[in-house]
């Protein structure tokens, strides 16, 4: 059973670019714990909603709230990109560098770093520069560079979009597991079926607004709005 | 055709026999421009990257004031130089006119606008990858400064080394704060432009051989030091 705790309010959001709204006007509850996934066509705002969250976009109105303290918020967050951004540092480097910013002695540093490279199996790529790495090799660095720090919420932004099976399934075991420690996940994906295997809850997007949202397996089995049944369906939502 | 072979042998020579002037005025050389490469990087390296990821009121026109001053006439700061460094300027009482220092400063003036601009185009491109991976890990701003300088070392280091050639070809400032006094202030560029007045065309090609191979050792050790190619593209 997941937690139901409230962690972040949404009043009245609005982000607009060249004059557009691309997300909004939202007014949203975001409970912890599991999984939230963020659903929606190309266009809907799934990527703006979560760089709201984090932080990392500007809000054009409105305000973001949360119920751990301002100053704190960001510490306990941790972001995964789309495109995987790899400083031009070893793998090693890679991974120690959330951990310098937080000034933890080095020998933390090393068992840490030593860990999530057996963890996401370049422990014998520790010395390689991380732009040379494969795709999936490059998304999994990403991904254990946000959870090193250890963070309460992990957001992810289409994380397997561009990748195989054998790295996918690779990536939901290790968010799996993070999960199971206690992180909470909000995650954007395009894959139904990636949504399926991982959703507590879903929140779908369309146009900018959030146009159904609630338990995944209420979602799945019996979607309300228009667009999230055309969605389902693999129907082309304009 | 003729002074050119007479230059090459002349610079032979020089070298051969270690002439105890030509090592005078070789060590001055690389002591005023290395001195002055160090601190205008100093200023130059951290002001780029700052306008790289900084937003502020008036920032093109800072980066184009930046830019314009990349072509300040050598001779125009000379100029400026000795008039705040005479004795009648506002650091005359420092005693800095007709030395090394004074040439150093002019030498500052000159290539940090230089070093500062190329910096600024190598950051902006960096800083455009990792903008929202820095933000999203709640980084400082000195902290991005850091890692984008870190990162982006070899950029910089062409950033440096254009600094260097300035400095070291540079002969029109130097000339005027410096005054080329002979085993105080001269230096291989204005040795060349003695020797050429006195129409000792040999020497000067000699000397201005020497500056070339001086300028090639300098840039070729910055590579072997820093394995430029040896670690490949990142």
């Amino acid at each position: 059973m997941v937690s139901q705790d409230l962690y972040a309010q949404l009043h009245g959001v609005v982000v607009k670019r060249r004059g557009k709204a691309v997300l909004g006007p939202l007014d949203l509850d975001l409970l912890g714990g599991g999984f939230t996934i963020v659903l929606g066509p190309n266009g809907a705002g799934k990527t703006t909603l979560l760089k709201v969250l984090h932080g990392v976009d500007r809000l054009t109105s409105g305000s973001v709230s949360w119920t751990v303290p301002a100053k704190t918020v960001r510490q306990g967050q941790a972001y995964v990109f789309q495109r995987p951004i790899m400083l031009r540092r070893s793998v090693r480097a890679n991974l120690a560098y959330p951990l310098q910013l937080l000034g933890l002695p080095k020998a933390e540093i090393s068992a840490r770093v030593a860990h999530w490279a057996a963890r996401i199996g370049l422990s014998a790529e520790l010395d390689v520069p991380a732009p040379r790495l494969s795709g999936g090799e490059q998304q999994k660095l990403a991904l254990a560079r946000a959870l090193i720090r250890g963070p309460d919420t992990v957001f992810l932004d289409e994380p397997c979009s561009n990748l195989d099976g054998r790295s996918t399934r690779e990536i939901e075991d290790i968010l799996c597991d993070a999960s199971a420690a206690g992180a909470r996940i909000i995650m954007s994906t395009h894959d139904l079926g990636q949504a399926r295997r991982l959703a507590d809850r879903v929140l779908f997007l369309n146009k900018g607004l959030v146009e159904e949202r609630g338990p995944a397996d209420r979602f799945f089995a019996a979607p309300k709005s228009p667009g999230a049944i055309a969605f389902l369906n693999g129907d082309i939502i304009e | 055709m003729s002074e050119i072979w007479a230059g090459m042998a002349e610079a032979f020579l020089l070298i051969w026999s270690l002439d105890a002037d030509l090592i005078d005025i070789t060590l001055r050389s690389l002591q005023v421009s290395l001195s002055a490469l160090v601190i205008a990087s100093a200023l130059a390296l951290p002001l780029g990257t700052w306008l790289a990821i900084r937003r502020f009121r008036h920032r093109r026109l800072v980066i184009a004031t930046m830019n314009a001053l990349m072509g300040l006439p050598p001779v125009v700061v000379g100029l400026i130089v000795y008039l705040l460094l005479s004795r009648t300027g506002p650091f005359g009482v420092l005693g800095l006119l007709f030395t090394p220092a004074a040439m150093i400063i002019a030498q500052v003036i000159i290539i940090t606008p230089l070093i500062a601009s190329i910096t600024h185009q190598a950051m902006r491109e960096l800083w455009s990858d990792y903008h929202d991976l820095l933000i999203s890990l709640n980084t400082t701003h000195g902290q991005r400064i850091a890692t984008l300088i870190w990162d982006g070392r070899r950029a910089l280091m062409t950033a440096a080394l254009a600094g260097f050639g300035r400095a070291i070809g540079e002969v029109g400032a130097i000339m005027i704060v410096g005054g080329n006094i002979d085993h105080v202030t001269r230096v291989l560029t204005t040795a060349i432009a003695l020797e050429t007045g006195k129409g000792d065309f040999a020497l000067a090609l000699g000397l201005g051989f020497v500056l070339i191979a001086l300028s090639l050792c300098v840039n070729l050790a910055i590579h072997t030091l820093s394995r430029t190619e040896r670690e490949g593209r990142w």
